[in-house]
């Protein structure tokens, strides 16, 4: 018979001890969370940043991620849009009862692959297991600290007239490769989620410039939301050219068949970044030369009227309002 | 209204066709379409073909805004 | 991508662009009938491109628009019956209904899926023997004959728990009724693309003939639209009233015959209340009684509570072109694609959605 994770498992007797042991701190070992005391305790100066991020995603294995990539990548990079370096993770899952011992172990695995990509580790964490129809499978939190290299800041209010707007490469890849998946719109692509962590791409383009204004990543809601949200919290206007924008062709062409917007569609391994015109080329040739970034674009610039618009040229050289998405991007018919 | 694309088919079964558009693939119905060859692109909405496209159409009005590009460029 | 990219060509567009305003004299209104052509000429920012002689308004042509609340009401209603599975296209799960929508039923558990095809639909069908799966079936001419063939498809089948709502409606008596009331004045109609992909270009004839006007029916791709509105000029211009074709690639004057065949198999003409306008004969479709079995209106007794109107909304005169969303007290204050009241401002094709998201004719 297959083994799935039971309701004592999360009830903090033996068998929780044992699933705590054998799946999770073998696999993510490090000294800090070896310990296995009540808080992860550790030595740290300067100025930090914390996050946190709950991760929830159907279903949780698609083509080029998981939900613990996911998870680590999140917050990772959540860390890394305040130019910090990411440094210890936390990690709580909430599993529905009968999920695979398999796919947790895998899950895990995945975990750990991608906390030694990113160079951070995880150093405390929780179980806890609920009734069937209670959760969907397995969620996962993830919070984070970092560290912010002196003279750096952040923000998205940084934002200034004169900016140049860097992208870190295609849009839509990710919300495209779990639509693939989902029942009902099965299609079949080639394409895998952009899912990476941003920690080393950041400390590159940090290598080269400290004058980074704006950071962030267009998660959900996609390039579209994000940039109106630093418009807003800048009190500036963003430009964008709609043929800078890189979109990879299967992205198109489901966003063709299914009647959606690459601009509004989710990435997870994708930056945006607003720098001074000064700055904006080197910045540019160091994001090209990490892997996460060769594709980077100038995609446009801010300005001072209209504040709080994101307005795009379009390839007919006409130009129209781009405005933060409305509710989940369904695919439609009309 | 009526989102409906062009696509490619790339193999035929049934009454069902295996069709690609850049890069991506699916299976879609060809009950409205029983003329559908192999290499016909196929306007597909909502999952049928609701017609075959002609592709040559298609080439003589590109031909003809062409014309009509030049002619705007030349009285310029 | 073949047959799209082509089609966006700038350098073409600008041809295009340059042809029509050399040739515009006379200031005309145009009529684009369907929300894709609402869509794309916002999305593209073509009014900007225009000349001001042209002014455009947009026309009733998204079923998700024109659905009536009572028709919505039905299936929310469905939806609140034990064992029932509704299936639609994603468009539908927002609209609000006199009191809610599918997408707050599902929320207070009711079992409703969003499709990509009523294939998908009739596989959930299968693999719920024990459930009654009803699909909505809303569109126009395009989507009919699609759902026309799942009903063949479940009885081929012998798919017995497979049920549709047919909420469907027809293009020509609509138009039709928009012309007939004379309330906006129009020297020209953009003609809906995909559904005379079906019906062709015939049926449009006695609507350019009856009510002397030009018809040009046009594909959906910015190209389309400009080459669309440079053959309506040249005949406004000329004083003619024919019926050309703009996207010859996907239309052929005869329309597609299987397809009519199939839905005529299934499907009946009755009246069909439009959203805005009242009920128009002859507009909408039933199930044929040969296919009753097939009917959730008739499988399943649902008796909604009557329907009513959201106070101060006026989808029903943006719908007719009548007045535009910015004439609309409500739009972008209390009415915003996040709290929609009507339904122009939910469809993504909705004319309201198209300003608010679009601003308008922004850009100058």
């Amino acid at each position: 018979m297959e083994n799935r994770i039971l309701l004592t498992h999360g009830s903090g007797g033996k068998l929780a001890h044992e699933l705590v042991e054998k799946s999770f701190v073998k696999a993510l070992a490090n000294p800090l969370l070896a310990k296995l005391d009540d808080s992860a305790v550790f030595d740290l100066s300067g100025k930090l940043a914390f996050t946190t991020d709950s991760h929830v995603v159907s279903p949780i294995f698609y083509p080029g991620g998981d939900i613990g990539k996911l998870a680590v990548c999140g917050t990772v990079n959540d860390l890394a849009m305040s130019g910090a370096k990411p440094l210890y993770l936390s990690l709580a899952f909430i599993i529905e009862e009968g999920l695979l011992q398999d796919e947790l172990d895998k899950i895990v695995n995945s975990i750990q692959k991608a906390t030694k990509e990113a160079e951070v580790e995880i150093v405390t964490g929780d179980t806890k297991v609920v009734n069937r129809g209670s959760a969907d499978k397995l969620f996962i939190n993830t919070a984070g600290v970092g560290i912010i290299p002196q003279g750096v800041n952040i923000s998205g209010s940084n934002a200034r007239p004169g900016d140049k707007v860097i992208l870190s490469g295609t849009i839509g890849e990710h919300g495209i490769a779990v639509l693939s998946q989902r029942q009902g719109l099965s299609f079949s692509t080639q394409l895998e989620s952009d899912l990476a962590p941003l920690g080393s791409l950041v400390a590159d383009m940090l290598a080269v410039s400290h004058n980074i204004h704006c950071l962030r990543d267009p998660t959900r809601g996609g390039l579209a939301t994000i940039l109106n949200e630093l418009a807003e919290q800048s009190k500036v206007s963003i430009r964008i050219n709609e043929e800078k924008i890189p979109v990879r062709e299967e992205v198109l062409a489901a966003c063709e068949m299914l009647g959606l917007d690459p601009l509004y569609i989710a990435n997870e391994g994708k930056l945006v970044a607003i720098v001074p015109a000064l700055d904006a080329t080197k910045v540019l040739k160091a994001m090209r030369g990490n892997h996460y970034g060769k594709s980077a674009a100038v995609i446009g610039e801010v300005r001072a009227e209209n504040p709080g618009r994101v307005i795009m040229k379009t390839s007919l050289g006409t130009s129209r309002i781009i405005d933060m998405l409305v509710g989940d991007p369904l695919p439609r018919i009309c | 209204m009526c989102l409906a694309i062009p696509v490619l088919i790339k193999s035929i079964e049934d009454k069902e066709a295996e069709v690609e558009i850049g890069g991506i693939t699916r299976r879609i119905s060809l009950q409205l379409t029983p003329e559908a060859k192999v290499g016909d692109y196929a306007i597909i909405h909502t999952g049928y073909a609701i017609n075959i496209l002609d592709q040559e159409g298609a080439e003589e009005t590109l031909k003809l805004l062409e014309e009509i590009a030049e002619t705007a460029e030349e009285g310029e | 991508m073949r047959f799209i990219t082509e089609f966006r060509r700038p350098e073409l567009a600008e041809g295009l662009i340059s042809q029509i305003h050399h040739k515009s004299k006379t200031a005309v209104r145009l009529m684009e009938f369907c929300g894709g052509h609402t869509v794309t000429i916002f999305r593209y920012g073509i009014r900007q491109a225009l000349p001001k002689t042209l002014e455009m308004v947009s026309g009733p042509g998204c079923p998700v628009c024109v659905t009536a609340n009572a028709d919505l009401d039905k299936a929310i209603a469905l939806s609140q019956i034990p064992d029932v599975i509704i299936t639609t296209f994603g468009d539908m799960l927002k609209v609000p209904g006199s009191y809610s929508s599918l997408q707050e039923a599902k929320a207070s558990g009711a079992d409703v899926r969003v499709v990509y095809s009523t294939m998908d639909a009739l596989k959930i069908a299968e693999e719920n023997p024990d459930k009654s799966v009803v699909f909505l079936g809303i569109g126009f001419e395009t989507t009919a004959p699609t759902i026309a063939a799942s009903i063949l498809m479940a009885q081929d089948k012998g798919i017995q728990n497979y049920h549709v709502l047919s909420l469907h409606k027809l293009c020509p008596p609509a138009i039709r009724a928009i012309l007939d009331c004379g309330e906006v004045r129009l020297q020209g109609l953009i003609c809906p693309g995909h559904v005379s992909v079906i019906i062709g270009s015939h049926p449009w004839e006695s609507v350019a003939r009856d009510y002397n006007i030009p018809c040009v029916i046009s594909g959906f791709e910015p190209l389309d639209i400009l080459q669309c509105i440079s053959m309506l000029v040249a005949q406004v211009e000329k004083g003619e009233s024919r019926v050309e074709i703009a996207y010859r690639r996907g239309v052929h004057p005869e329309g597609n015959r299987e397809a009519l065949k199939i839905m005529e198999q299934v499907f009946e003409p009755c009246p069909a209340q439009w959203r805005g306008m009242g009920e128009i004969p002859g507009s909408g479709l039933k199930l044929r009684g040969k296919y009753r079995h097939f009917d959730a209106e008739l499988v399943f007794s649902i008796v909604p509570e009557p329907a009513c109107e959201p106070e101060g909304c006026i989808c029903g005169d943006i719908l007719r072109g009548v007045k535009t969303p910015t004439d609309c007290l409500l739009f972008g204050k209390v009415c915003t694609p996040e709290h929609p009241v009507g339904p122009c401002m939910v469809s993504s094709e909705g004319s309201c959605s198209a300003y608010y998201l679009y601003g308008g004719s922004f850009g100058e």
